[in-house]
């Protein structure tokens, strides 16, 4: 489970350490501990970034840092379907080998296929792709009451 | 490899533990370090549960057919065999719980709903500690916010152990019960019962002692302990899960009210008003788990056979031994008392800024199971400053082959994530 690409990320985070944003919000798994804070700026219907801070295992600091990499940039339908893409691929319990079509749109993020095989690490790396879907949708006034939540 | 005095014969002992042999992971053999989660059972359990189900099955305390009265027995004799192995005055001071998180929830229920001059209300105060489990704080607190009582407890020392300096402003004339931990889940201390039951005895305060990682490890007398209620689990001490006990002094449960209401716990019923069964019936609401009441006789009879005190040496021999071993470690933190005096085999540490998680996970790969996370008693972590801890927990079985195991897989995972 512990592909190169995930230790490259957790050694070498990209986008780390939080930067002005629109929305924010605390995201945590109560069943280890790992925590997230996280923030999203748009522009428009493009995300102009996503910057992060927390604690937690490889598996989450990691996957934090793949979305950094995937998301911004991104226009924000593209980003629901990545985001759409992974939940996929970290739910299928180890079944789903991704294809070219998934790696295309999952770029560095199916190194994660393999944690899908272990139910206690899914929510890790779930952990910052729920918290962005949460701060996107606070930043686009859709739930505004919603500063903590744990997935 | 060094000889250590005080080893149980773990070569016998490990035959009777067929899980112990299993093969994970492509030939590595399980090191199981969980210990303190939950026990494995020896066969002596498991025939005794299978045998029950195949020979004796019935409901208990109903029926007059022979099964009735054969799974009858069984159920009530599990009771005396506790009763001897916890050193109960009276086998009726011995309430069979679904585990150790109901027996304590008994406990604050009857409190909240007692006449005086036990009941909790808004005037008293209960008094905990920061190293419980959180199946000795939340019932607290829920009886806390129910009834306006005030919540205290008693801080931590930075090498882990209570801090009692101020236990004369802790526990006062308003404390109505003083509810602790025997041996720390997670941080294995053994906590200095005397001390607290005198202090709580000045004041008339009842003492409640969680013993779920006492139990299983050295000899439990609730006579020498001199606390009013003591709660503990099957499941860590080779007995099957969904059973657990709640042993009370027997003027307590006379006057004390019943929690749960239901079938078995009555006397009479009419659809005006009940009267209730003495105790421990009267805190036995509905079927018991009887096949796992009966299963926790036979792991008593199993641990006696043994003897608790060798039981103790043994882990008292281990603890000691891998608290050296893992001191070697480079970057590795003990979070809890630094050698085995006054201390339980449940050891947790942390491994430079390596996530437990991980720890756990390559720790895994090797086969080597142990526990990962804040073990239910996060004010703990938060008291030290950590967001979790890895925790190997040693048992009768445990050999010190297996503390070299974990040393090294831990050379394996320093290696990964360096």
């Amino acid at each position: 489970m512990y592909q190169d690409v995930i230790l490259d990320h957790y050694k070498h985070p990209h986008g780390r350490g939080l930067r002005d944003g629109d929305a924010e919000v605390h995201h945590v798994n109560p069943t280890c501990g790992d925590e997230i804070t996280l923030r999203v700026r748009l522009s428009g219907e493009t995300i102009e970034d996503v910057s992060y801070e927390g604690q937690g295992c490889s598996i989450s600091q990691a996957s934090a840092s793949v979305l950094n990499d995937l998301l911004v940039g991104k226009e924000l339908d593209d980003a629901r379907r990545i985001q759409e893409t992974f939940l996929e691929l970290m739910q299928s319990k180890g079944k789903v080998e991704p294809d070219d079509a998934m790696e295309e749109v999952l770029e560095d993020a199916v190194a994660f296929a393999g944690v899908s095989k272990y139910p206690a690490r899914v929510k890790c790396a779930l952990l910052s792709w729920m918290a962005w879907k949460d701060a996107t949708a606070q930043a686009l006034g859709e739930h505004p009451e919603s500063t903590r939540k744990t997935v | 490899m060094t000889h250590i005095p005080g080893l149980l014969d773990t070569e016998a002992i490990r035959k009777d533990f067929p899980i112990l042999d299993r093969v994970l992971h492509d030939g590595k053999k399980l090191v199981y370090l969980d210990n303190a989660a939950t026990s494995q059972k020896p066969r002596q359990v498991l025939d005794v549960i299978n045998e029950y189900y195949e020979q004796h099955n019935a409901n208990v305390h109903r029926g007059v057919h022979v099964l009735a009265e054969e799974a009858t027995a069984l159920y009530e004799g599990a009771r005396d065999k506790i009763a001897a192995f916890v050193n109960a005055p009276s086998r009726d001071e011995v309430i069979f719980t679904k585990n150790a998180s109901e027996a304590l929830n008994l406990v604050a229920n009857m409190l909240g709903w007692a006449d005086e001059p036990y009941r909790v209300d808004h005037d008293t105060e209960i008094v905990i500690t920061e190293m419980e489990h959180h199946s000795n704080i939340v019932p607290w607190q829920l009886l806390a916010q129910r009834t306006g009582a005030k919540l205290k407890w008693f801080g931590l020392t930075d090498d882990g152990r209570l801090d009692l300096s101020n236990i004369e402003q802790v526990i006062t004339e308003k404390t109505k019960v003083v509810s602790f931990v025997l041996v720390s889940n997670i941080l294995g201390t053994v906590n200095p019962v005397e001390a607290i039951v005198r202090r709580a005895q000045e004041v008339g305060a009842l003492v409640v002692v969680d013993a779920s990682q006492a139990a299983p490890h050295m000899p439990l007398d609730v006579q020498a302990l001199q606390a009013d209620f003591v709660a503990f689990t099957g499941h860590k001490m080779c007995g099957p899960d969904g059973i657990g006990v709640l042993w009370g002094r027997q003027e307590l449960l006379e006057d004390l009210p019943p929690f749960l209401g239901g079938g078995e716990m009555i006397e009479t019923v009419s659809m005006h008003s009940s009267t209730y069964a003495p105790a421990p019936h009267k805190f036995e609401a509905g079927t018991p788990p009887i096949a796992q009441a009966i299963g926790l006789g036979a792991a008593v009879d199993y641990l006696t056979s043994i003897g608790m005190d060798k039981i103790a040496r043994h882990e008292h021999a281990i603890t000691q031994y891998a608290i050296q071993r893992l001191q070697e470690v480079p970057d590795l933190r003990l979070i809890g008392p630094t050698t085995a005096e006054d201390r339980g085999a449940a050891i947790s540490f942390t491994l430079g800024d390596i996530h437990p998680h991980d720890v756990g996970q390559v720790l895994d790969e090797q086969g080597i199971a142990v526990r990962v996370g804040h073990h239910c008693a996060r004010p703990v972590c938060l008291r030290y400053g950590i967001p979790a801890t890895t925790r190997a927990s040693f048992y009768l079985y445990s050999t010190p082959g297996e503390v070299d195991a974990l040393v090294e897989g831990l050379e394996h995972v320093r290696n990964f994530f360096g």
